[in-house]
C-alpha cells in the first residue's frame, strides 16, 4: 500500500477514535452504576455501610411546602421567582433529649410546622398550639426559612425565622410556647433574607445574629413598583439585598452593627456559615452569593470583618453559590468548605466547590485550593442544600447534595434555552424580567435526583444513592442532619420545594461505631455554638463545630457526632470552647453520647 | 534624502498583520482572566493550548513532512480554552486534538472543509455533553466592556479585511432575531441578548472569518454568513443553545466544497478542438 493511503488511514481511525472515546467513556459509566445498583440491603450494608428509607408517612410528618403567589407581573417567570423558602432547622425546644424539626412554609396563609418528636417513631406538630405556626399573614411576607439559638442563655433555644417580608424573633418559654419579640431587634421593616445564623463574633457569651439579603429591601415582591427586580449580572451583580448584623447586648435587645463591622456589600446572599476558617479563635463567616463571587470575611478579634474572598481565591471566580457546608473532610484537623452551585450537563457546568486550606496558613493570609473535582463531587446538578455527615460512621464524612430547581408541568419541555438567552445578555437586558421568555410550564433543571457521596476515605468519593436510598425526585432545597431515633445514626431530613418532607431512616452497620458530644456552655453561649471539637482516634483526629445555621436555609442538630469505624481506640477530645478555654477529654468510650459543660 | 535609516526602527515594531488576530485573541484572554477570572486558573486553558500545538507539530511533520506554524493551533487552543467549560482536564485536551486532527483529516481537494475550532467544539458538544458546556457567561454584563471588546475585534478583522463578514453576520443576526421574536412571542431584547455576550465575540471574529474555511469571494462570503445567521434561526427556534456553532458546523463545510468545485471548473483547462 502506498504511504500515502496509510497515512491517511492512520490519520482518519486516529480521528474516530478521538471522536469515539467520550461515547466509550460514558457508556462504561453507565454500566459501572447499574451494576452497583442491583443490591440488596444485606448487600448494601456490606458495601456501603449504611442504607435509607423514607418514613416521613409512618413518622406522621405530613408538612407540604408551598411556594408563594407573587405580583402577576412576574407571572412570566413566577416559577423561578418563586422558587424558595422550603427549609427545615433542627433543635430541641423543649430539652427532652429528642431532635425536634421545624419547617417553613412560603405562601400567604399556610403555616409553619414545628414536629415535636414524641421518641416512639412518631412526630406530632406543635406548632400551631406553641404560636410560631402561622407566620405567613398576608402583608407580612412568607418564610424563608429559620435558625435556633439560645440567644438569653435561659437554657432554651429561641427561634428567628427569616422572611421576604418582616422577619421575627421568637422566644422560647421553657418549651411551653413562644413570645413573639421582633420588637426587641432592629429588624428592617422588611427584608428579602434567605439565609441566617447565630454566632458570637465578639466573645462576649451571648449570641448575635447575621441576616443574609436576596433582593433588595425595598422590593416587595407582592405589589411591584418596577418589573426591573432581577440581577444586573448573572456573574458579577451588586444590586442584591443588603446584609445585617445584630450585636446582642444581653438585656434581651440587639444592635445594628452591620456597618460598623464592614459587612455592607449588596451581593445576592444565598447562605452563610460560620467556620474558624484560619483558626484564630474567632468565628470567621462564609458567604455564598448567586450571581457573583463568594466571600469569606476574617473576623478582626471581634471588631471588623475584612473580606479576603478574592485572595484566597474562594471569591475569586464568579458562580451561583447557593449554601455553604463546612467538614474535615481528610481528618487533619482542618475545616473545609463545601459551596453548591449550578451544573447541567450541555449547558452550563459551574461545579460545585470543595475549598481546602493550605495547611500552616493564619491570619488574613488563608489561600484555598478546589478540589471537588479531586474528590469526585463536584457535579451535583442545580445544587442548594449540602451538609457532611459520617452516614455509614466509618470515621469519614460523607456528603448530601439536594438538587432540582423547579420541575415545570412539561417534563420534557426546557426552559434553558431560553434562560441562556438573557442569561448572556447585556445588564439592561438581564435586570427587567419583562425580557424574560415566558416560562409556560417548562422545567428548568427540573427532576434532578440528590446526591450521596460516601467518602472512601482516601481521597475519592463515590456516588451511591441508587443503591442506599435517599433519592427521591423533587426540587430539594434544604437538608438537615440529626439522630432523631437517638440510635448513634445520622439521618438526613429534607426540605422540597413545592413538595413534601423527606425523612430518611438511617440503618448503619452495627459494627461501625460512633461518639456524640452535646455540649452546654457557661462563659461561652449556652448552645456552644461556635465551639470546636477535635477528636483523637486510631492515629488520626477529626474537626468539628457547633454551628447556629449551615447549609441552604437549614440547621443541623445542635449535637456533634463523629463515627468511628470498626474496633476504634479513642484518645481523647479536645474541645475548644468560645470563651477560649479548652478542655480536654479522657476515657471516652464508643456507642456514648456525652454530655460536657463548659467547666 | 536616506530613506533606509528611518525605515529600520520601524521594522523592529513591525507585526505582521496576519499576527493580529493572534494577538487580539491573546489580549481579551488576558483581559478577562485579570478582570474576570473567567478561566479559573490556567492548567485548563494550558492543557488546551499544549495539546493543540504538540497534536499540529506531530501531525504536520506525518501529513506533509514539513514542521508549521504554530500561530493557528495557538489560536483554536485558546479557542478551545475559552470557550469550552468543563469541570474536568481531558475535554480540553481532547478538544484541541479533534480541532487539529480535523484540518488533516477531513479535506476536500487538499483544503480542509470545517472551522477546525468549530469542530471541536461540536464534537464535544454532541459526544460528550454529560462533560462540557460552552461558555455563557458575560464578561461582567457591562456596556463599556462590550463595546470595547466590539470595536477593537472590528478593528482587526478590518486590518485582516475581514470586516464585511463580521458586519453582515451581525446585521443578519439582529435581522432574525427580529423574525424570531415575531415567530415565537418572545421579547426581542431576549433575542437579541445572547449577541452581546463572550461567546458571539469569539464567533464573529475569529470563526466566521477564518480565511481557510471561508468561500473566495467577497460577494460569497457575505452570502454564506447570511445563510449561516439565517440557519441558526431554525436552530434557535428549536431550542438549540449552541445554534451558531451547529449552523457553521453544517453550512460551511457545504459552501467551501461548492466553492471548490466552482474554482476547479473555472480552472479546469478547455479542450481544444483540433482542427479539421
Amino acid at each position: 500500500m502506498e504511504s500515502g493511503k496509510i497515512k491517511k488511514i492512520g490519520l482518519g481511525t486516529l480521528l474516530a477514535a478521538m471522536l469515539a472515546f467520550p461515547v466509550v467513556r460514558r457508556v462504561w459509566n453507565n454500566w459501572q452504576q447499574s451494576k452497583q445498583n442491583r443490591q440488596q440491603h444485606a448487600q448494601i450494608i456490606k458495601r456501603y455501610g449504611f442504607y435509607l428509607q423514607n418514613v416521613a408517612k409512618e413518622a406522621g410528618i405530613t408538612f407540604k411546602h408551598e411556594s408563594p403567589k407573587l405580583d402577576p407581573k412576574l407571572d412570566n417567570i413566577m416559577p423561578i421567582i418563586a422558587s424558595m423558602g422550603a427549609s427545615v432547622s433542627v433543635t430541641d425546644f423543649n430539652n427532652d433529649g429528642l431532635e425536634d424539626l421545624y419547617f417553613t412554609n412560603s405562601r400567604y396563609g399556610t403555616k409553619n410546622a414545628l414536629y415535636e418528636n414524641l421518641g416512639n417513631g412518631k412526630f406530632k406538630d406543635v406548632a400551631e398550639k406553641l404560636g410560631v405556626a402561622d407566620l405567613n399573614k398576608k402583608g407580612t411576607g412568607v418564610s424563608m426559612g429559620a435558625v435556633w439559638g439560645d440567644y438569653d442563655n435561659d437554657g432554651y433555644e429561641d427561634l428567628f425565622v427569616y422572611k421576604w417580608g418582616k422577619c421575627m424573633l421568637f422566644h422560647n418559654d421553657k418549651g411551653k410556647g413562644f413570645t413573639n419579640v421582633s420588637d426587641q431587634i432592629p429588624l428592617p421593616k422588611w427584608a428579602n433574607a434567605n439565609t441566617a445564623v447565630w454566632f458570637d463574633y465578639d466573645h462576649d457569651g451571648k449570641l448575635d445574629l447575621f441576616v443574609g439579603g436576596y433582593y433588595p429591601a425595598d422590593i416587595n415582591l407582592w405589589h411591584l413598583k418596577t418589573t426591573r427586580i432581577m440581577p444586573t449580572s448573572f456573574e458579577y451583580a451588586n444590586n442584591g439585598g443588603r446584609n445585617y448584623l445584630f450585636h446582642n447586648l444581653g438585656n434581651g435587645h440587639f444592635e445594628d452593627v452591620t456597618k460598623k463591622m464592614g459587612l455592607t456589600s449588596h451581593k445576592w446572599t444565598l447562605a452563610v456559615s460560620v467556620v474558624d476558617v484560619n483558626n484564630d479563635g474567632w468565628p470567621d463567616l462564609v458567604v455564598a452569593n448567586d450571581y457573583g463571587v463568594d466571600e469569606l470575611y476574617i473576623n478582626e478579634k471581634g471588631k471588623y470583618f475584612k473580606d479576603i474572598g478574592p485572595e484566597s481565591r474562594i471569591g475569586f471566580a464568579p458562580k451561583s453559590g447557593m449554601s455553604v457546608t463546612p467538614g474535615d473532610v481528610f481528618n487533619r484537623g482542618n475545616l473545609d468548605l463545601y459551596i453548591t452551585n449550578i451544573s447541567e450537563p450541555g449547558v452550563l457546568l459551574q461545579g460545585n466547590n470543595l475549598w481546602v486550606p493550605n495547611l500552616g496558613d493564619s491570619g488574613d493570609n488563608m489561600i484555598y485550593r478546589n478540589l471537588a473535582n479531586n474528590l469526585g463531587i463536584e457535579l451535583g446538578g442545580w445544587s442548594y442544600g449540602a451538609q457532611f455527615g459520617d452516614f455509614n460512621n466509618d470515621g469519614h464524612l460523607d456528603l448530601y447534595v439536594a438538587n432540582g430547581y423547579v420541575s415545570g408541568k412539561k417534563r420534557s419541555s426546557d426552559y434553558w434555552y431560553d434562560y441562556s438567552k438573557v442569561a448572556v445578555g447585556n445588564q439592561t437586558i438581564i435586570a427587567d424580567t419583562k425580557n424574560w421568555p415566558k416560562m409556560n410550564g417548562k422545567s428548568l433543571s427540573g427532576y434532578q435526583r440528590n446526591k450521596i457521596w460516601v467518602n472512601d476515605g482516601s481521597g475519592r468519593f463515590q456516588e451511591v444513592g441508587e443503591a442506599v436510598g435517599g433519592r427521591e425526585v423533587y426540587d430539594s432545597r434544604a437538608v438537615a442532619i440529626a439522630d432523631l431515633w437517638n440510635t448513634g445514626a445520622q439521618d438526613i431530613v429534607v426540605a422540597n420545594q413545592e413538595g413534601p418532607v423527606l425523612l430518611y431512616k438511617n440503618t448503619v452497620d452495627p459494627q461501625n461505631k460512633w461518639i456524640g458530644f452535646k455540649l452546654t456552655g457557661t462563659k461561652s453561649n449556652r448552645s456552644a455554638i461556635d465551639a470546636k471539637i477535635d477528636l483523637y482516634w486510631n492515629n488520626q483526629h477529626q474537626l468539628q463545630m457547633v454551628n447556629g445555621g449551615s447549609g441552604f436555609c437549614s440547621e443541623n442538630q445542635r449535637r456533634i457526632y463523629f463515627g468511628l469505624g470498626k474496633h476504634p481506640v479513642i484518645k481523647k477530645a479536645v474541645i475548644y470552647w468560645p470563651s477560649g478555654l479548652v478542655q480536654t477529654l479522657h476515657s471516652l468510650k464508643a456507642d456514648s453520647l456525652y454530655h460536657i459543660q463548659e467547666d | 534624502m536616506n530613506t533606509a535609516v528611518p525605515s529600520k526602527p520601524r521594522r523592529a515594531f513591525f507585526v505582521s498583520q496576519k499576527y493580529y488576530p493572534t494577538i487580539f485573541i491573546t489580549l481579551i484572554l488576558v483581559a478577562a482572566e485579570m478582570s474576570f477570572g473567567i478561566l479559573e486558573g490556567y492548567p485548563k486553558l494550558a492543557t488546551a493550548i499544549i495539546a493543540s500545538i504538540v497534536m499540529e507539530s506531530i501531525l504536520s511533520r506525518v501529513a506533509t513532512g514539513k514542521w508549521r506554524n504554530v500561530a493557528s493551533a495557538y489560536i483554536s487552543g485558546i479557542s478551545i480554552g475559552i470557550l469550552i467549560r468543563s469541570p474536568l482536564v481531558w475535554p480540553y485536551a481532547l478538544g484541541s486534538m479533534i480541532t487539529i486532527a480535523s484540518k488533516y483529516v477531513l479535506r476536500y481537494k487538499n483544503r480542509h472543509i470545517w472551522n477546525p475550532s468549530n469542530f471541536g467544539v461540536v464534537a464535544l458538544l454532541l459526544l460528550a455533553s454529560d462533560s462540557v458546556a460552552v461558555l455563557s457567561i458575560q464578561w461582567g454584563n457591562n456596556l463599556w466592556p462590550m463595546l470595547v471588546i466590539w470595536a477593537l475585534g472590528f478593528f482587526i478583522v478590518w486590518r485582516v479585511n475581514r470586516l464585511h463578514i463580521s458586519v453582515a453576520y451581525v446585521l443578519s443576526f439582529f435581522f432574525f432575531a427580529l423574525v424570531r421574536s415575531w415567530i415565537s412571542g418572545d421579547p426581542f431584547f431576549a433575542e437579541v441578548a445572547p449577541i452581546t455576550g463572550p461567546m458571539y465575540q469569539l464567533f464573529t471574529f475569529f470563526m466566521i472569518t477564518d480565511p481557510k474555511t471561508t468561500v473566495s469571494s467577497k460577494k460569497w462570503q457575505v452570502i454564506v454568513v447570511v445563510i449561516i445567521a439565517f440557519v441558526e434561526m431554525i436552530f434557535r427556534l428549536f431550542d438549540a443553545i449552541y445554534a451558531p456553532f451547529y449552523a457553521l458546523f453544517i453550512v460551511g463545510p457545504i459552501a467551501m466544497v461548492i466553492d471548490l468545485k466552482i474554482k476547479e471548473k473555472r480552472e479546469a483547462p478547455v479542450a481544444v478542438k483540433p482542427a479539421s
